[in-house]
């Protein structure tokens, strides 16, 4: 299983410029999460405060229960071997080629014989579609293949978490798809823990679990990805449509005048910037057939299940729609009205002591509860 | 770096030269920490050797003549030919030497090194290496320290033997003087520790040289322009340092070592 990471309080600036204030955030282990956020917000320093490259002012990074803002150097280091980053330019090692620069890790941290480290630098080149690059420079290939090869070198430890720097930036959209369907599929079978950085929707939309997004210094929200994809939330309904219209300007922040102004033009029909609504839960990503079920979204469901109550409507209804009969019945969810146009949704307050409880907790009736729970059984294709 | 604003005047020359001994500090430490870089130290080791041997070597013959030309004209005029060669022996082997060396080692050697990771810094490569759990000092500034070192003290011995083999041609080919009281007044004035403080101040001025371009190279301003500023600053300040240390060094070797006395 993925590392648990558990984010508080972290507060970081440079000199008088605060970066963000006060994030906290808890990254479920073995689940995918995206952190979105306009330019500028802090996102990769976020990401370089989680491994420790930078020191955040306050506040606390706990992986697997260590510290990383305060423990010891030697710590530091042990505990980054759980990370594989992926960073912007790949940062691959100038002077190496692909194969020594994806074989560094292990000749650094493993006693593996140079066959093994063979065999492992050539699966991962073959997953990233590098296969036969192994010679060249890393000056000599495109952003692109850059990319995929820090990938690759991020990949060969098995890391429990890995982070990345915004994976879809250079590639086009079918690489991007590519991409994502590799770091789901990753997700399946070694069920690490992911964090993607990017401002791409799409992405956004159909990887993650849970999704967060940065704004204005500081965390706006962090959640379910049916919280944040229905959220009526200005900066995300903005976010997430791509429009001029909102509180994001070109510089970070907008003025009442400027929004005022906006406003008007929009009314007067003047083109804002967005084509159409594009906020709502979109079925997810799943992995390639033939792949095992992705254990993180399992504990997922159950974890999301027992928080249904506390959640906003819209992403109640959305995560009730997208179980299936046999899950609802599996977690006593009542079962939702088919409307006309055969999509099922959920209306009104469901009490909430029906949906917060697991089968096995004490609210279940005992005839049930000596009965063993039953793992769910994998399924694709979201609802 | 130089964004941080200094509430002092003066605050921020201090604070990057703590950092710079606090980085002085961890290089020390990493010489001793498992495992060595046996091969980045001698591909390290080759490369400074290659750029520094012969400039070293071109630069040594003059300024071995210099030396020899200036001290052998004074001193026939104070009508003490016969210690031309303990004086210009002295100077070569225990000044000299060592300040040459050095000069280049920082100027040829540290500009690399300091190049070479201010572009790793840059294009995050040492960010890389730190998240995959390597550290980078450990990696790559402390082989790099070490062949420095190591290229300094060798070069320190080639650039005495040159130096005082052209003094020698100088003095008694064009100078007209007498051979034998040139090694004679060698022999009765100069001794042993003061080969070893050419030595020791070759040792200390390699380290000097590669922590600052490390230094420098692993903080540079940003863009790659501010490489090109970091390798420029790193070799001023390592000239400047050189200077200051070779005083504090030779000080304290007149007051350790009691002079030889004929």
């Amino acid at each position: 299983m993925g590392a648990e990471v558990v984010i508080e309080g972290l507060t970081k600036s440079f000199g008088k410029q605060a970066i963000w204030r006060d994030v906290t955030l808890n990254l479920p282990p073995g689940e995918v999460s995206v952190m979105l956020g306009p330019s500028g917000t802090g996102k990769s320093v976020f990401l370089k405060s989680m491994i420790g490259l930078l020191k955040p002012d306050k506040g606390k990074c706990e992986i697997n229960g260590t510290d990383i803002v305060r423990c010891s150097e030697r710590k530091l280091y042990e505990t980054r071997k759980l990370f594989g980053v992926l960073f912007q330019d790949g940062a691959l090692f100038g002077s190496m080629n692909l194969y020594d620069n994806v074989a560094f890790p292990l000749r650094e941290h493993t006693k593996k014989s140079e066959t093994e480290v063979r065999r492992i630098v050539l699966e991962k080149l073959e997953l990233t579609g590098l296969s036969g690059a192994e010679d060249k420079l890393p000056g000599e290939i495109s952003g692109g293949m850059r990319k995929r090869a820090g990938l690759a070198r991020a990949l060969v430890l098995d890391p429990e978490i890995i982070l990345c720097d915004e994976p879809d930036s250079g590639l086009d959209p079918v690489r991007t798809a590519y991409l994502s369907q590799l770091l789901i599929d990753l997700n399946a079978q070694i069920d690490a823990t992911i964090l993607i950085v990017t401002h791409n929707i799409n992405l956004a939309r159909t990887v993650p679990d849970n999704i967060g997004m940065l704004f204005r210094k500081e965390l706006v929200m962090f959640g379910p990805r049916e919280v944040l994809l229905t959220s009526d939330e200005p900066v995300v309904e903005q976010f997430l449509n791509g429009r001029r219209l909102g509180p994001i300007g070109m510089s970070e922040e907008k003025d009442s005048a400027q929004m005022a102004l906006e406003q008007e033009q929009a009314d007067a029909g003047h083109h804002d910037g967005s084509t159409e609504d594009v906020r709502g839960i979109v079925p997810q990503l799943q992995p390639t057939p033939g792949l095992p079920e992705r254990q993180g979204a399992i504990r997922r469901k159950d974890r999301v299940v027992q928080v249904l109550h506390t959640l906003p409507e819209p992403a109640r209804e959305g995560i009730i729609a997208s179980l299936t009969p046999e899950e609802r019945r599996h977690y006593g969810i009542p079962e939702p009205a088919v409307t006309a146009g055969g999509r099922t949704q959920v209306h009104g307050n469901l009490p909430a002591g029906d949906v917060a409880d697991l089968p096995g907790s004490p609210a279940w009736p005992s005839g049930e509860q000596s009965a063993p729970t039953q793992p769910l059984r994998p399924r694709r294709g979201g609802a | 770096m130089s964004s941080r604003p200094a509430t002092v005047p003066g605050l921020g020359m201090l604070r990057e030269t703590g950092k710079l001994f606090a980085l002085g500090l961890d290089i020390a430490r990493g010489l001793f920490q498992r495992p060595f870089q046996l091969r980045e130290f001698i591909q390290q080791a080759w490369f400074i050797a290659s750029v520094t041997i012969l400039p070293t070597a071109l630069v040594a013959i003059p300024f071995g003549a210099i030396i020899s030309l200036q001290f052998g004209s004074l001193a026939s005029q104070l009508g003490a030919e016969s210690y031309t060669g303990a004086g210009s022996v002295l100077a070569t082997v225990q000044q000299a030497a060592p300040l040459v060396t050095a000069l280049l080692v920082a100027g040829a050697g540290g500009s690399a090194i300091c190049a070479d990771i201010g572009a790793r810094t840059i294009r995050e490569e040492i960010d890389a290496m730190e998240v995959l759990g390597v550290s980078a000092v450990q990696r790559l500034i402390v082989p790099r320290v070490l062949a420095c070192m190591l290229v300094a003290v060798l070069l320190n011995g080639m650039v005495s033997v040159i130096g005082v083999l052209g003094g020698y041609f100088f003095n008694v080919v064009l100078q007209g003087g007498t051979p034998g009281a040139y090694l004679a007044s060698f022999s009765a004035l100069a001794q042993l520790p003061d080969l070893w403080v050419g030595e020791i101040k070759a040792l200390i001025f390699g380290f000097l040289a590669a922590v600052v371009a490390s230094y420098r190279g692993l903080n540079p301003p940003p863009g790659p322009k501010g490489v090109g500023d970091a390798v420029n600053q790193s070799v001023v300040i390592t000239f400047l340092l050189l200077f200051v240390v070779n005083v504090v060094v030779t000080l304290i070797y007149l007051q350790l070592v009691p002079p030889k006395l004929g």
